[in-house]
């Protein structure tokens, strides 16, 4: 029974260099602060960071596995507040949760929570989703 | 710097983009998605993106892309997307204003194949001084 307040068990996602280079070549996004720490450390970035469109392609699959399907997104939307810095060699965490916010009908909506490392990562990150 | 008289203008993407199964496998092998059959909620920005790049680099509208940074985004998926969809973008700049030298502009990017509305996405970028 999914009822206002439900909240949508944590899930964690890794993410490391090689998974920014997929989403690189799969999303056409080629800037080089997700690949080249001199090029991000230039350009006053602490590190290389992940697409804030990969931190959100995570936060759908979190979305899509709960309501079963790909399909049953109908909204999706988030603030990319602080980066996901990736160093070199390592797997950082992307740790999502949600909680159910509002029904509609067969709509649900959910507010959703992102950080890595301890650190808020999007903000009034919402979806809706039909199940 | 943008040209003040492009916002709340809309431009339509001069070509179409279509849509392929090996687009949508790489797009679901980085999130682990088995699902193939039809594409992940966000890939859409695979397309709004490029297409809304292309439309607002023209040199009289102005927006430089090169020191821009994603502030937020937002889908409205009226459909999900499919391998063959052919898909004709139109860009509109919603808002558009300077805070600390910084540019901050709203675009609104509705993708739409044989005629009807399949995502529209809204995107605030940066262009950081």
């Amino acid at each position: 029974m999914i009822e206002v307040g439900m909240k949508i068990e944590e899930r964690v996602f890794y993410i490391d260099r090689a998974m920014l280079k997929a989403y690189a070549d799969a999303s056409g996004d080629q800037n080089p602060i997700h690949q080249n720490e001199e090029f991000a450390r230039s350009v006053g970035l602490p590190n290389v960071i992940s697409h804030g469109m990969l931190t959100m392609a995570l936060v759908g699959k979190f979305v899509s596995d709960w309501a079963g399907s790909s399909s049953a997104v109908k909204e999706f939307s988030a603030r990319f507040v602080k980066p996901v810095i990736v160093p070199a060699d390592q797997k950082v965490d992307l740790t999502v949760s949600a909680t159910v916010s509002e029904i509609n009908g067969d709509q649900i909506k959910l507010d959703i929570s992102a950080t890595s490392a301890g650190v808020k990562v999007l903000g009034m990150s919402k979806a809706v989703v039909q199940k | 710097m943008l040209n003040p008289d492009s916002v709340g203008r809309t431009f339509d993407g001069a070509e179409s983009v279509t849509v392929s199964q090996s687009q949508i496998d790489a797009f679901c092998a980085v999130i682990d998605e088995k699902n193939t059959s039809v594409a992940p909620p966000t890939f859409a920005i695979r397309i709004s993106l490029d297409q809304s790049q292309a439309i607002l680099s023209a040199p009289e509208i102005g927006l430089d892309w090169s020191r821009l940074v994603h502030g937020d985004q937002k889908f409205d998926i009226k459909r999900p997307i499919v391998a063959g969809d052919s898909f004709t973008c139109s860009s509109t700049i919603e808002s558009y204003r300077v805070a600390a030298g910084n540019e901050i502009v709203s675009v609104r990017s509705d993708l739409f194949a044989a005629n009807a509305l399949v995502v529209s996405t809204w995107s605030t970028l940066v262009v950081r001084a």
